[in-house]
């Protein structure tokens, strides 16, 4: 048996004993055998000592068992590694950040407690997927749409607490999220917002309740274990439409993004799109050399030959047919007026609910809020694991030019990738712009080794320019959190006099985010 | 009636007034489909295949698991799991416990030894004896 970092064989023993009448011997895993499926399968450690790999795994069924694993690892200091469904794949999988943490796998509590089509909104447990959630309300036939992410086995809990985003209108997933049930570090429980009054009728309707708005503190935090959380639906559109825009020109990004900007500002727009180049990723022989060595002036001259626009935005629209029809012309006028040699082409249009023949045929349904798992064919069939770097930058033409060629310098300066305009640019979030830059990972230490460094660098120069990770590898946590650094570090000491009240013995996922308990973090940190 | 019949009924009660949440009933399963799958008239596992493979093993477009069967074998083996009638039941266990390219690991709570041994048995259904 593998122990947990300061815990004796004889506490660690008896702990198990405890756990085991409180939650029941067959989900106490400590054997060698149950407790690697827990390791990261796309570790950037893969074959290396330095993967963290947990001690042991407890998966409670329920409130009042989560707060029972809570006391027990109080009482002999165990380290806890929350997860949910454990697919955040890319960002950790269910692996603690620390080596030898017990993980708290809450994928047994897989209630959907409510779920409201006349006011939009549901009421989950942690261990609920996005599938289970959209199964439910399709098998009632609901008219309501989830938000999921590109993976579809995820939590919608899991993910709106790692601030995740989707694709439609819901898409930013903490800002969708309402009332939640917490299990304190001290075993203590708290419902938020509305959720604090014993008879409250609108826990799922109202966010803030009264006082102090806590719900914050436990998104991409180690200062609870949140049970039941509610989310805001989308009652189902009418329609889609999307329409895409291309310009010319390397300098009609300004003008594209300020349009952009403002329609989606406005709520014209509402949902996830991404500005590309079509000359980023061609593998034409004559492209490729224009993208390492030639100027701007030689790939607007290739886009005008060969008819494909120097940069593209696809605006997806979602609501009443008549609506979307006349925000789609809307949109083009702005565009027209502002950007010579504009063009435009109509998209993918469909009217819901879709059928099921409809649903076969779509290759990724993830958009029109039907979860898939489409997204694991990224990086080709031989792929064995991705991460993410994800800047967030400015939803400016002048910030996206800059951060591809700041990025694509260090890419370059290392070997790695050829290109101006490869890192991919979202609008996941409201007034900003996300990149989600793909690191592939492989079980080759040396590889690993080398996208670790790139990625480390890749932080440090954003952090130079201003831009800052959104959401990162458990690897990279404390790399991350240290770019946060205003005032010498003020917020991460802030974070670590709230730790050390709330969970003085650092039960709770250390490491999370940057945030070590008292007796682990570094003196001078 | 006696005091074990009272039990038992006071049980199944129990268990029914914990299915309801603000009036609503509760929903309880863990599956990745997008519908309930029936397994009537279908053979032993067919289920537990459906609920945990089919989103990536299944036909029709962006089936990662289909596309990298399909790039390895390049036709000589049905790049379909379910078509298949030379896997081994060992082998497809292993598989789901230590991940296989970007396959990853599955733990105990998500799919159970129990479903995983299923997941065996129908996908050797039609394996020559």
């Amino acid at each position: 048996m593998r122990l947990p970092p300061g815990v004796s064989a004889g506490d660690f023993s008896a702990a198990i004993k405890e756990l085991e009448s409180a939650i029941g011997k067959e989900w106490v895993f400590t054997s060698d055998e149950d407790v690697n499926l827990y390791r990261d399968s796309y570790s950037p450690f893969w074959h290396e000592n330095q993967e963290p790999i947990p001690s042991a795994a407890f998966a409670p069924d329920s409130v009042e068992q989560v707060q029972a694993v809570v006391r027990i690892a109080n009482r002999y200091k165990i380290p806890l590694w929350t997860i949910s469904t454990g697919k955040n794949l890319g960002y950790g999988g269910s692996a603690p950040l620390l080596n030898g943490s017990a993980v708290l796998d809450l994928k047994r509590m897989n209630r959907v407690l409510e779920v409201n089509d006349k006011n939009h909104y549901a009421l989950v447990e942690p261990g609920v997927s996005y599938f289970d959630l959209y199964r439910h309300i399709r098998d009632r036939d609901l008219p309501v749409w989830i938000d999921p992410p590109d993976p579809g086995w995820g939590s919608p809990m899991g993910n709106a607490l790692e601030r995740g985003g989707g694709y439609t209108p819901m898409r930013d997933h903490f800002d969708a999220h309402c009332g939640m049930e917490v299990v304190l570090p001290d075993g203590e429980l708290v419902r938020t917002g509305m959720g604090a009054l014993p008879t409250a009728k609108t826990w799922q309707q109202y966010r803030y309740g009264f006082g102090p708005y806590m719900d914050g503190m436990f998104s991409q935090s180690n200062l609870g274990v949140v049970t039941k959380m509610g989310f805001w639906l989308q009652p189902q559109p009418d329609a889609y439409l999307s329409g895409s825009v291309t310009v010319p020109k390397h300098d009609d990004l300004t003008p594209l993004v300020e349009i952009f900007a403002n329609l989606m500002n406005s709520g014209v727009v509402q949902a996830t799109t991404t500005v590309v180049s079509p000359l980023a990723y061609s593998r034409d022989p004559e492209l490729v050399k224009l993208r390492a060595s030639g100027s701007t002036r030689d790939l607007e001259d290739y886009a005008g030959q060969k008819g494909i626009g120097y940069w593209s935005v696809s605006l997806p629209l979602y609501g009443p047919e008549k609506v979307i029809a006349a925000q789609w012309e809307y949109a083009k006028q702005k565009f027209s007026a502002a950007i010579p040699g504009a063009t435009f082409r109509d998209g993918a249009s469909y009217k819901f609910p879709l059928t099921e023949e409809q649903l076969t045929k779509i290759v990724n349904p993830v958009p029109f809020g039907v979860p898939s798992l489409q997204t694991f064919s990224i990086g080709g069939p031989k792929s064995q694991g991705h991460m993410w770097f994800s800047p967030i930058i400015p939803m400016t033409g002048e910030a996206v030019i800059e951060a591809q060629s700041v990025f694509d310098k260090v890419a370059q300066s290392l070997g790695y990738v050829t290109g101006t305009t490869g890192f991919p640019i979202w609008n996941f979030f409201a007034r900003a712009f996300v990149i989600i830059y793909f690191f592939p990972i492989e079980h080759d230490i040396e590889k690993n080794r080398r996208s670790r460094e790139i990625f480390r660098r890749l932080i440090k120069t954003a952090a130079e320019h201003g831009w800052g990770e959104y959401r990162t590898h458990t690897a990279f946590m404390g790399d991350i959190m240290d770019a946060y650094s205003f005032n010498n570090h003020s917020l991460l000491r802030f974070h670590e006099t709230v730790k050390d009240a709330l969970d003085p013995n650092g039960i709770l996922s250390a490491g999370k985010n940057g945030i070590w308990p008292k007796s682990m973090r570094k003196a001078g940190a | 009636m006696n005091a074990r019949v009272v039990i038992i009924i006071g049980a199944v009660l129990l268990s029914f007034g914990a299915q309801r949440c603000n009036g609503q009933e509760v929903s309880r399963s863990s599956a990745w489909t997008r519908t309930t799958i029936s397994g009537q008239g279908q053979p032993k596992g067919y289920v537990q295949f459906e609920n945990y493979c089919s989103m990536c093993h299944g036909p029709g477009p962006g089936q990662p698991g289909t596309m990298a069967l399909q790039a390895k074998y390049k036709g000589a083996e049905p790049a379909l799991l379910a078509d298949r009638t030379d896997l081994n039941g060992a082998v497809i266990k292993a598989y789901v416990r230590n991940g296989i390219s970007i396959m990853p690991i599955f733990r105990k709570t998500e799919i159970s030894d129990a479903n995983l041994d299923l997941i065996a048995e129908y996908l050797t259904r039609n394996n020559k004896k």
